[in-house]
């Protein structure tokens, strides 16, 4: 049970409003501490998997120079001249569509996004330009409600689709930990018995981006209405 | 024997963070020269050397980020962003070429993906083949620089400028990925999944097939949410859980079993600020003024996900 410590610190941490990277030690030493650790080896540990996953850091760091550039350059201003040439375009369409190709194209093995790579510099502003080619100038709660959700979007396609390629990471770590326990489980199974939930992710998508829609819609029409009146 | 390892991006990367860290140092008017710099300098170090340094070094260098992350003394100090007249005129200019070198870092990730890792002379390869990947987009986030490079005609400095710009936006947000990843170890070397699956297994009914199904799902998106990692819980939870109660007690199909509990796993990613290459740092690259707020625009989709994945679950897994 006093293992359990170090999820009462981060629940406490949190709910507190703590410096994020404070609470996450904290909770890592005590936990160690009780464990039997002594402070140097959970020093040890920290560093170790630190390093280990360095991997996790890499798309932002080497990416920010070369948006930032382009952004520099109009990037954002062009992805918004560009989709308010498309007629009917709506965030909700855009964020839709870029879901369903992450979410095939990482279906097939392809990794092509990411949160620095395309949906800062792409997806985001393409989203608002659709909204604002629309309905005007946008408040800054409209813009932070697209954005939040053009993030969700990545989430939501890279998670759901990933999982029904039979060789990524979860797969392959599933069929590792069977074989591990003397287990045989073939990996096509498992990328096929995903792919009921994949769907649902998608349809539950569609509904909530219909819905940002509307949301924006009414916000603007109030704003509208606000200054007429 | 490789030519190419990820060691050597990780070298690229070193120089980026350190080319930040001295921006830094030498801006006068930067509101935490010191506390900064050094953030900056101690992440560009593990980069740059984290291969040869005892890991306890490292430990005690992450700790010391800590500190001054948590005293508040990482700050951003740029605040210069292009005028929007400026970056007007560059748009008009560079018309649709502006996406090219955006458009440069999926495709090549891509390619590079499916092709470096083949490429080999006898027994050295080109690239790392476990790594293949990860090269891949470095490689290919070099080569999108070269593009934009050559496309704005801008000064070399200018990528470093906003690359600089961007980061110090991000501030310490940006260890908070691998920080997890280390809690994550930590509690999986504490045996924190041991104790979580034994009290779900004796607190609830679970000689009741449909209980030990949900039991199994709330287990994996709970851990996840603790974790911040589905695959760290896979393991734990399957082991505590699924194996023992849904395989073995009700003889549940293991592939139907892990296909979908992974996902009710991936419920629990969307719903976690532990997860926060997905959820926090995103909400910091995008300027949200809320940080929960991906969290908050994912919540309904993950708890409806997790009922639908139950209920799934509970009817194909004894069923085929």
């Amino acid at each position: 049970m006093i293992k359990l410590i170090g999820i009462l610190i981060v629940a406490v941490g949190f709910g507190f409003r703590l410096n994020t990277l404070l609470v996450v030690m904290a909770a890592g030493v005590v936990t160690g501490l009780v464990s039997g650790m002594s402070f140097n080896e959970v020093m040890a540990q920290f560093g170790q998997v630190f390093i280990d996953n360095r991997y996790m850091s890499l798309p932002i760091i080497l990416s920010l120079p070369v948006i930032g550039l382009l952004e520099r350059h109009g990037l954002k201003e062009r992805a918004e001249v560009l989709i308010k040439k498309a007629k009917g375009a709506t965030a909700g369409k855009v964020l839709m569509s870029y879901m369903l190709i992450r979410e095939l194209s990482a279906s097939l093995g392809l990794n092509i996004g990411g949160h620095p790579q395309t949906v800062r510099p792409l997806v985001a502003p393409m989203a608002e330009g659709a909204a604002t080619a629309k309905h005007g100038e946008l408040p800054e709660e409209v813009k932070d409600d697209i954005k939040a959700h053009a993030a969700a979007s990545e989430n939501v396609g890279w998670f759901f689709g990933e999982d029904i390629f039979i060789a990524t990471g979860a797969i392959l770590l599933m069929k590792g930990y069977y074989d591990s326990v003397g287990m045989q489980v073939g990996v096509w199974d498992m990328a096929l018995w995903g792919i009921p939930t994949a769907l649902c992710a998608f349809f539950l998508s569609y509904w909530r981006f219909k819905r940002m829609d509307k949301r924006i819609e009414r916000a603007m029409t109030k704003k509208k209405n606000s200054k007429i009146a | 024997m490789n030519i190419i390892t990820i060691e050597y991006i990780y070298y690229l990367l070193g120089i980026i963070t350190a080319f930040v860290a001295i921006r830094v140092a030498m801006n006068k008017n930067h509101p935490s020269r010191i506390g900064s710099t050094l953030f900056w300098g101690i992440f560009a170090f593990t980069f740059l050397f984290g291969k040869v340094v005892p890991p306890i070094a490292i430990g005690y260098l992450v700790l010391a980020m800590v500190v001054i992350a948590a005293i508040g003394k990482v700050k951003s100090g740029d605040q210069d962003e292009t005028p929007k007249e400026e970056r007007d005129k560059h748009a008009e200019r560079l018309k649709g070429k502006v996406f090219i070198p955006a458009l440069v870092i999926p495709v090549f990730t891509v390619i590079g993906s499916l092709t470096l890792g083949k490429v080999h002379f006898g027994k050295v390869h080109l690239v790392d083949p476990a790594m293949v990947t990860l090269i891949a987009l470095g490689l290919a986030t070099i080569l999108a620089y070269l593009v934009a490079q050559v496309l704005t005609k801008a000064k070399p400095a200018a990528a470093g400028h906003e690359g600089s710009r961007l980061m110090q936006a991000v501030g310490w947000a940006i260890i908070l990925p691998q920080m997890l990843a280390a809690l994550g170890a930590i509690f999986s070397k504490a045996g924190v999944g041991d104790v979580v699956s034994k009290m779900v297994g004796d607190v609830l009914p679970t000689n009741i097939p449909f209980v030990a199904v949900a039991a199994y799902c709330i287990g994996m998106a709970l851990f996840t949410v603790i974790m911040g990692n589905a695959f760290a819980a896979f393991a734990v939870i399957t082991g505590g859980i699924g194996l023992p109660l849904i395989v073995h007690m009700h003889g549940g199909n293991p592939a139907i079993m892990a296909a979908i509990g992974m996902f009710a796993g991936y419920c629990g990613t969307l719903m976690t600020p532990m997860a926060a290459n997905f959820n926090i740092v995103p909400a910091m690259l995008l300027d949200l003024k809320d940080k929960n707020a991906v969290i908050k625009a994912q919540l309904p989709i993950a708890l409806i996900l997790l009922v639908i994945n139950i209920l799934l679950m509970y009817f194909l897994v004894y069923n085929f």
